[in-house]
């Protein structure tokens, strides 16, 4: 950080020179008396959606109040804002709630509690910093319309960025590049929250919840829906969403079919679309046309880890989130992460669970110190198992137990390859088996887990691995 | 006897079971292809009593979005989805709107009012 960045913070009003900090290797050199001269919060949260929220609301109550949310929309509560189809909230409130009612409930929660919060703030970097060679916590910096520029210090931060839908530009389908292609989740910003219709023949590819929520969104707002094409031989999307969203109003789904021709000049004048052979290549001879004016891609979710990676948190390849240790804490002391920038979830009830937990490890970690959690271990006591998906596995969250930090129970979510009938999840340790469950059905669009008891954990380890610091615990799915 | 089958899948879990139910001069007589109870009750609704509970949004005047999203307070029959739907679209409020407030009373005849899911302020 140079002198005159330096100089600037100190004021009222932050300088946008200040760049220093888009360059992580220059805040080795901060000192001291650099940190404490910008305001500081024990937490800081990235995101004041639904993971956002629950987490600061739980390091709020586990007695960390000094906590402050960065939200870049002109509201809080998330993606939930748009999301006025009703379903959540079935497990934490035992009602079926709609998106915005949940995110109030939530928003209530952090407002009886006076948790500050900006909004329309962009959070540009996070920047982990050393003093005296250990580290200390991080320099975030925002920017926003009210208070322009600013850089905080944070003892410990939060990732709940959420995720983002992937664009055509991620799909290779083939065509020209007319108006009329949209995410399904950029429709539903245009439907639910600005009053306004993309198009009127609608044609959706992927058959995600979000796909299949728009097309009966779409329905009722008097467009004509042709068609749902997914690639895979199964629904991405819960079966709920399959009988309500198409059955209901007679949409057609085609399974194992993609769009292979996007066509018109100015807008979307028709889509092709053709069955697909086990290596996902279309099969020619089985087009179809459909003459629609708009495509809506519903072709999965990627957690935004813009923020997590140049910040240097270690991203697992699998889930493109953190990896993360048992208390959701990343490969950065003090950074933990929660909610879909984690992983993509298909229930926000689990997000809230998730986010809670975070919660209550950052505001542990703040308490006790850097010891709190596994990350900082002194190397005698820092006794580690790696969590490995097995067969039919394809992650679990989180990848590492730090077994000085194991709660009573540690949940292990995960998601299946494929889809499996009539299996059993299988849980082991160095070989030991620790749990078998049986499954009438599993699918990758919707996510499992495992409840581990931390004595069980133990009296495996006593029986495989007494002494070693190197265990695996493995989570398999098995045919029975 | 008119007897009729009709094909469903159950919607309670992911098993997604293929249910058959079998009706005789409009009652069901038979439930089958379900694992579980909450799959013959499923049945049973779906095919004579389906509803649901529609979500949708209403235009607002004078506040600082144009559409509040809304739900039908309660379940109502399947049948009366466009119904709704029809009178949604003539439907308008003016802001301030809260959570809970009827955006349009007893919604289509149904005898259910929609009311609001999220707030909208005055702009």
């Amino acid at each position: 950080m140079s002198e005159t960045s330096q100089k600037e913070m100190t004021g009222e009003k932050m300088s946008v020179t200040s760049v220093s900090s888009a360059n992580p290797t220059s805040a080795k050199a901060i000192s001291e008396s650099d940190i404490k001269a910008l305001p500081s919060h024990d937490l800081i949260v990235v995101g004041g959606g639904p993971a956002g929220l629950a987490a600061a609301v739980a390091a709020f109550d586990a007695g960390i109040t000094d906590v402050l949310i960065l939200e870049r929309d002109n509201e809080l509560g998330g993606i939930l804002n748009q999301c006025i189809h009703n379903g959540f909230g079935l497990h934490t409130f035992k009602e079926e709630l709609t998106g915005p009612e949940y995110a109030e409930r939530f928003e209530k929660l952090a407002e009886e509690r006076d948790i500050p919060y900006q909004l329309n703030t962009m959070t540009l970097d996070i920047v982990p910093v050393d003093i005296a060679g250990t580290h200390a916590g991080c320099i975030v910096s925002a920017v926003s319309k009210t208070h322009g520029y600013q850089q905080f210090f944070a003892k410990a931060v939060i990732l709940a960025m959420g995720c983002r839908e992937r664009p055509r530009g991620a799909l290779n389908i083939a065509g020209t590049r007319p108006a009329g292609v949209f995410s399904a989740g950029t429709a539903q910003r245009f439907v639910n929250l600005e009053g306004e219709m993309p198009g009127k023949k609608v044609f959706v590819l992927g058959s995600g919840d979000i796909g299949l929520i728009m097309a009966r969104r779409m329905v009722l707002e008097g467009a004509e829906v042709l068609g749902v094409a997914e690639i895979m031989p199964f629904s991405g999307g819960l079966k709920r969403n399959i009988v309500q969203c198409l059955n209901d109003y007679d949409i057609p789904l085609f399974l194992s079919h993609t769009v292979v021709d996007i066509r018109g000049k100015e807008r979307v004048e028709g889509i092709t679309i053709a069955e697909v052979d086990d290596h996902m290549k279309p099969i020619p001879g089985t087009e179809k046309s459909f003459d629609v004016d708009t495509l809506l891609l519903s072709c999965g979710l990627l957690p935004e880890n813009e923020l997590s990676s140049k910040a240097g948190v270690q991203l697992s390849p699998a889930t493109k989130g953190a990896v993360v240790d048992n208390t959701l804490q990343t490969s950065i002391p003090g950074v933990f992460a929660c909610g879909n920038v984690l992983h993509v979830h298909d229930l926000v009830d689990y997000v809230s669970q998730e986010a809670k937990l975070a919660g209550e490890c950052a505001a542990e970690y703040l308490e006790k110190g850097a010891g709190a959690a596994g990350a900082s271990d002194t190397e005698g006591e820092a006794r580690i198992v790696t969590v490995k998906p097995g067969n039919g596995v394809s992650y679990t969250v989180p990848s590492i137990l730090h077994l000085n930090a194991l709660a009573p129970t540690t949940i292990i979510r995960f998601r299946v390859r494929a889809v499996f009938k009539r299996a059993a999840i299988k849980v082991t340790l160095n070989g030991e088996e620790l749990m078998s469950k049986k499954r009438p059905v599993m699918a990758p669009g919707e996510m499992e887990q495992v409840i581990l008891a931390k004595e069980k954990i133990f009296s495996a380890l006593e029986n495989t691995n007494p002494q070693g610091s190197e265990s695996v615990l493995e989570i398999s799915i098995e045919q029975s | 006897m008119a007897k009729e089958i009709k094909e469903l899948t159950c919607i309670n879990c992911p098993l997604g079971c293929a249910l058959e139910v079998t009706l005789e001069d409009g009652e069901v007589t038979a439930v089958s292809g379900n694992t579980c109870p909450r799959g013959e009750a499923y049945g049973k609704k779906e095919v004579t009593n389906p509803t649901r509970i529609v979500t949708s949004t209403v235009r607002v005047t004078g506040g600082t979005r144009p559409v509040v999203s809304g739900k039908t307070k309660e379940d109502i029959p399947k049948s009366a989805i466009f119904d709704i739907t029809d009178a949604l679209a003539d439907a308008q409020v003016k802001a301030p709107v809260n959570i809970g407030d009827v955006l349009v009373e007893n919604i289509a005849g149904t005898g259910v009012d929609f009311v609001a899911t999220a707030h909208v302020s005055a702009a």
